[in-house]
């Protein structure tokens, strides 16, 4: 999971192909990063200046006006949904990591009974589409009264298949079954080799799976939009669509489309940051399961 | 293996154990620990997904009435879902989707990747990193943020073709609607899915490429011949994982709805068939069985892909 560095310079081309393929990454450079330039742009306007200035150059700079309004707009429903997504995110990652850490350990280091049909329905799970699992999830929550409550977004998250897959086919390449040994002959248990010894070396696949999981539950959008319903325990997809729908239905004339985007803005820059500081794991987590053959 | 080593080295302790005690741990570890770890995770599993699964299936074999209260109708919601327009409607255009926006997005990957890999390029980091960077944006605020940029009202786009003095292009129109999402879509994972080919691309022993180069072939030979075919495994991942996407789609269209409500009707996807059925109609059980016929199609379709393209990487 070594951070991912060129080693070719690709000497023998021209200077002309040289030219060529970097003027085609730039084009789609521009593609890429078009919605979250207007996303910023946008975020300093007021809803005069959203509907009649150029959109992708700024106007008069609203965005301080715009961040009281987004944080105070509902008795500052705002930080609750920020608070929410970061609660709900942050529960999700650190569960969801320690739960398929220890299973895939298990799958990679001991040889029980039953281990091999377990593991290929676990693996088969991989392709049930979360989605289709999210209103069979409602009406069985609704059932035990979870409906409405954020144990209704966090539980179902903490299940994540992949992970195990991922965090099996890391402990079995990083934890050397001479280690588990040594401590073994040490006379320490298997629940304490795990904690002192294991838990060490699976430390940056952990890390991955925490990533992703917090990746996937901070973007997470149907499962809180069927399983919430009161505003304040919204996270901030949920809240910002709802924001968005009243104004739409207001015909663009509620004053509320500069908090929608100023929002989203402040949404977006957590994950962002994430994401830069931390690429060398996520990284490591998409491109893992595809290498192993 | 790992597990018999372990015994024979934990047979050989400075002090001797019983031999009634060295079988318990034998035992206790073959068993008893491993499914101790595993516990946790297959609770969960137990309750989220095969308990969520078995239940849509069981309320989906009933439908409520009026009059009578709910009834056994055994697969008549299936039937129904099968002679149903709206869903089936749903389906096809989901496949439509993915026929045509699942190889742009990966074609486009591929693209992307083996230019950086081939070092044909300055600033390699920079584009690498910009280019995953939309992966970063919730699908929520891409799907927002989209359908402002498409939005005849203050959308750049109508606003350009205003002063060019052409008529604004109504990206949530019947006809575009389809492609518009598509956008969105592959805005969202052409990184992502570049990032694991580049991935897979820099694993390809240096041997292998530059042996191609020593035998004058050109640099979109040496990708063709050479590169492609070594990371075929990595390029079906990302189509399996993609076409499990393409019948999710959900987000996207619920998004854009209020804005064009004529063109996403509420059977726009079969998800967000799903939804309407449960929130708008109150038809649980009808949306019960949508949900499960998802599932199965989901599940059915990857399936096929694996069988046809005859790699079985994700299965053990």
């Amino acid at each position: 999971m070594a951070p991912i560095t060129g080693r070719r310079g690709g000497k023998g081309e021209s200077p002309f192909t040289r030219v060529l393929t970097t003027v085609l990454l730039a084009v789609f450079l521009m593609y890429s990063l078009l919605p979250i330039f207007y996303l910023v742009i946008s975020s300093t306007k007021d809803t005069t200046d959203l509907f009649t200035s150029f959109g992708l150059w700024f106007a008069s700079f609203n965005l301080p006006e715009n961040l009281r309004a987004t944080f105070t707009r509902d008795g500052g429903v705002f930080w609750n949904w920020l608070w929410n997504t970061a609660y709900y995110s942050v529960c999700s990652a650190v569960g969801a990591a320690f739960i398929s850490t220890i299973a895939g350990y298990a799958f990679a280091k001991y040889r029980f009974p039953g281990r091999i049909p377990v593991f290929a329905v676990i693996l088969g799970s991989i392709m049930v589409p979360q989605t289709a699992l999210v209103i069979p999830t409602y009406l069985l929550l609704s059932k035990i009264g979870l409906i409405d409550t954020p144990l209704a977004v966090i539980l179902p998250s903490l299940v994540s298949p992949f992970g195990v897959y991922l965090m099996r086919v890391y402990a079995e390449q990083s934890v050397p079954d001479d280690l588990l040994n040594a401590a073994r002959v040490d006379g320490a248990g298997e629940i304490r080799i795990f904690w002192s010894v294991a838990l060490r070396v699976l430390m940056p696949g952990f890390v991955t799976v925490l990533l992703l999981q917090f990746v996937a539950t901070w973007n997470n959008y149907f499962l809180p939009l069927v399983v919430l319903s009161t505003p304040e325990l919204y996270p901030l997809s949920v809240g910002l669509v709802s924001w968005n729908e009243l104004a739409s239905a207001g015909g663009g004339a509620q004053p509320l489309y500069p908090l929608v985007i100023t929002g989203a803005l402040v949404s977006v820059i957590p994950i962002m940051i994430t994401f830069l500081f931390l690429q060398r794991y996520w990284q490591g987590g998409l491109t893992f399961g595809s290498l192993k053959d | 293996m790992a597990v018999e080593q372990g015994n024979q080295a934990g047979a050989a302790p400075p002090e001797v154990k019983p031999p009634g005690r060295a079988a318990r741990n034998r035992r206790l570890r073959r068993v008893v620990i491993p499914y101790l770890f595993l516990l946790p995770f297959l609770v969960l599993f137990f309750v989220f997904l095969v308990l969520p699964l078995a239940y849509a299936l069981g309320i989906s074999v009933f439908e409520s009435q009026l009059v009578g209260g709910t009834v056994f109708v055994g697969a008549d919601n299936y039937l129904r879902a099968i002679g149903d327009p709206d869903f089936l409607g749903g389906v096809v255009r989901m496949l439509k989707f993915g026929a045509f926006q699942v190889p742009i997005m990966l074609g486009l990957a591929l693209l992307l990747a083996l230019v950086l890999d081939s070092g044909v390029v300055w600033f390699r980091t920079f584009f690498r990193l910009g280019f995953f960077l939309p992966y970063a944006v919730p699908s929520v605020v891409a799907a927002l943020v989209w359908g402002y940029l498409y939005g005849p009202d203050f959308g750049p786009f109508a606003q350009l073709a205003e002063r060019l003095g052409l008529p604004a292009p109504d990206f949530l129109s019947d006809s575009l609607v389809l492609g518009s999402i598509a956008n969105i879509v592959t805005w969202e994972f052409t990184g992502y899915n570049m990032i694991i080919l580049y991935a897979a691309l820099q694993a390809v022993p240096s041997e292998l490429r530059d042996a191609g180069a020593v035998d004058g072939a050109r640099g979109w030979q040496v990708a063709w011949y050479i590169k492609i075919p070594l990371i075929l495994p990595a390029l079906f991942l990302t189509a399996v994982f993609s076409i499990i996407g393409t019948f999710q789609l959900f987000n996207e269209a619920q998004i854009l709805q209020p804005q064009a409500p004529g063109s996403i009707s509420d059977s726009f996807t079969p998800n967000l068939y799903a939804y309407s059925l449960a929130f708008t109609n109150q038809q649980y059980e009808y949306s019960a069985a949508i949900s499960f016929a998802i599932g199965a199609v989901v599940v059915v379709c990857s399936y096929v892909f694996m069988l046809v393209t005859n790699r079985r990487e994700v299965g053990e």
